[in-house]
């Protein structure tokens, strides 16, 4: 692990400055900067966090709350798990034929990000529901007693506590969604244009980085976005153990 | 007959699945008493209590048959909403159950719920407190945390929060389990003076508790009311074999 990180960051440190991450690419990447594979791996990342995480919570809160142990909890259950276990490509796949084709979409950020949405549904269920799971059953009795409807048993009392737990699921997607190649690439295209709307194809860091290594444009600049992708990952997991380490210190 | 009753308990049997945990309970609690209900394990205290706010509901299987009045109406009337009741009817459990948020946060819940205004809150809050006999220990830190009170402490929070909902009738389930004889007395001292203003409802640690602070109780066992009357005289001189047996056996 530590190799791998030591031997990418050597390689692409070098080529790390400022211009780097603050120009366009010039001719295919060859030169200039990362600029907008930049934005269009943090569109996309938005894209698929914003419409997966209110599903996502929302299916573990009925799946929790809402319904008992049945043949339709155990069913969509079933079906969460199958959807983890799909490889990527597939997700792409299926975002090509459903979101690029049949609904008109064309490759776009939109596209690429409710596929990616698709692809992290199952992580959110799943570390969402694990996290209601943990909470004690004297918090909804108490919130019940203290004359609290079911919706302000689980905004106020239910949700709060699940919070570091839907956290942890938000960021493990947020990984996973910048990470990936397959899925993207037949879905949000690889565009290096600046895009200016939702419905603009994209490149992302990751495509970028894949690119250019595998039709030999720049084995340099390849390092470079590799590095910056590392350090991207580093910052955005610094933020998130800041802010929730903050959030549970506050609550207890 | 039921003006002159707080709470009127009538042919009342309780279920959970095929189990029967009440039967047939007649029992009238008078305003602003102490009614004792005491008992060995699995007699039926805890679900007499829980059926009086219809916390009951949450079980699933759980069904019941006869009636509980409260100031001669139906509780279980469908046309009267369960969360209006449990306003008028709260309940302490028998362990400490703090919310993990901060004091204030904790005992403003209730009233929150029914969205009073932050003026309200503050008053009801310093009310509830002092009214609980906490109100000294912590009214400079009502920002920290519910979580870092002591055990005593966090009981008499849990009276608190159930008393700013100013409620009618409390029921109080062992609120002294677990708790030290300092403790034990301040929240015996603490029930006495909210007898004043509140109809309390109590299932006591132990005899001793009972005859301290109680005005009448009646003994449960396997679900069936044994006898009821004053303290002095179900003590000294309880009517039924089963009860001396089992006041003896404590004392003995």
């Amino acid at each position: 692990m530590i190799l791998i990180l030591f031997q990418i960051l050597a390689e692409g440190l070098p080529i790390l400055r400022l211009s780097f991450f603050l120009e366009s690419p010039k001719s295919m990447g060859r030169e200039g900067g990362i600029l907008t594979t930049i934005i269009g791996t943090i569109a996309l990342t938005v894209v698929a966090i914003i419409v997966a995480t209110p599903l996502g919570v929302g299916t573990a809160i009925f799946l929790r709350e809402y319904t008992r142990e049945s043949q339709v909890s155990r069913i969509i259950r079933f079906g969460t798990d199958c959807l983890a276990g799909v490889p990527s490509i597939i997700f792409g796949l299926f975002g090509f034929v459903f979101f690029v084709i049949f609904l008109n979409m064309g490759w776009s950020i939109l596209s690429g990000g409710l596929t990616l949405a698709a692809m992290i549904l199952p992580t959110i269920i799943c570390t969402t529901e694990e996290a209601i799971k943990t909470i004690p059953y004297s918090y909804r009795e108490v919130s019940y007693s203290l004359g609290g409807t079911k919706w302000q048993t689980v905004t106020r009392a239910i949700l709060p506590s699940a919070l570091p737990g839907i956290f942890t699921g938000i960021i493990l997607s947020v990984g996973r969604s910048i990470g990936e190649t397959a899925a993207i690439i037949l879905t949000a295209g690889s565009s290096l244009v600046m895009p200016n709307s939702l419905f603009s194809p994209i490149r992302t860091m990751a495509v970028h980085f894949y690119i250019l290594a595998r039709e030999g444009i720049s084995m340099e600049m390849a390092y470079g976005t590799g590095a910056a992708l590392i350090l991207l990952v580093l910052f955005i997991n610094t933020i998130a153990n800041w802010l929730l380490n903050r959030y549970i210190r506050h609550r207890s | 007959m039921y003006q002159e009753n707080k709470v009127v308990i009538h042919e009342f049997n309780f279920y959970y699945d095929s189990v029967q945990a009440l039967k047939d309970i007649e029992l009238n609690i008078r305003p602003n008493e102490i009614f004792a209900i005491f008992g060995p394990a699995r007699s039926g205290k805890t679900t007499l209590l829980k059926s009086l706010n219809r916390l009951t509901d949450l079980i699933f299987g759980a069904r019941h048959t006869g009636t509980i009045f409260l100031d001669g109406k139906d509780i279980y009337d469908p046309k009267l909403g369960h969360t209006q009741l449990r306003r008028r009817v709260g309940i302490v459990f028998d362990l400490p159950t703090p919310l993990p948020m901060s004091i204030f946060e904790n005992v403003a819940y209730g009233p929150k719920l029914s969205g009073k205004n932050r003026k309200y809150l503050n008053g009801i809050v310093e009310k509830a407190l002092r009214s609980a006999a906490l109100w000294e220990e912590v009214k400079d830190r009502l920002q920290t945390s519910a979580l870092r009170l002591s055990g005593g402490q966090q009981q008499r929070l849990c009276i608190a929060r159930v008393v700013a909902l100013e409620p009618e009738v409390l029921l109080l389930d062992e609120p002294c389990s677990g708790l030290d004889p300092i403790s034990t007395t301040s929240i015996e001292e603490t029930l006495v003076q909210l007898k004043k203003e509140y109809t309390i409802v109590l299932v006591p640690h132990n005899i001793q508790q009972a005859s301290r602070v109680a005005d009448r109780a009646g003994f449960f066992l396997n679900g069936e009311l044994i006898e009821e009357g004053p303290v002095y005289q179900i003590f000294a001189k309880p009517r039924k074999k089963q009860t001396e047996d089992y006041i003896t056996g404590r004392f003995g």
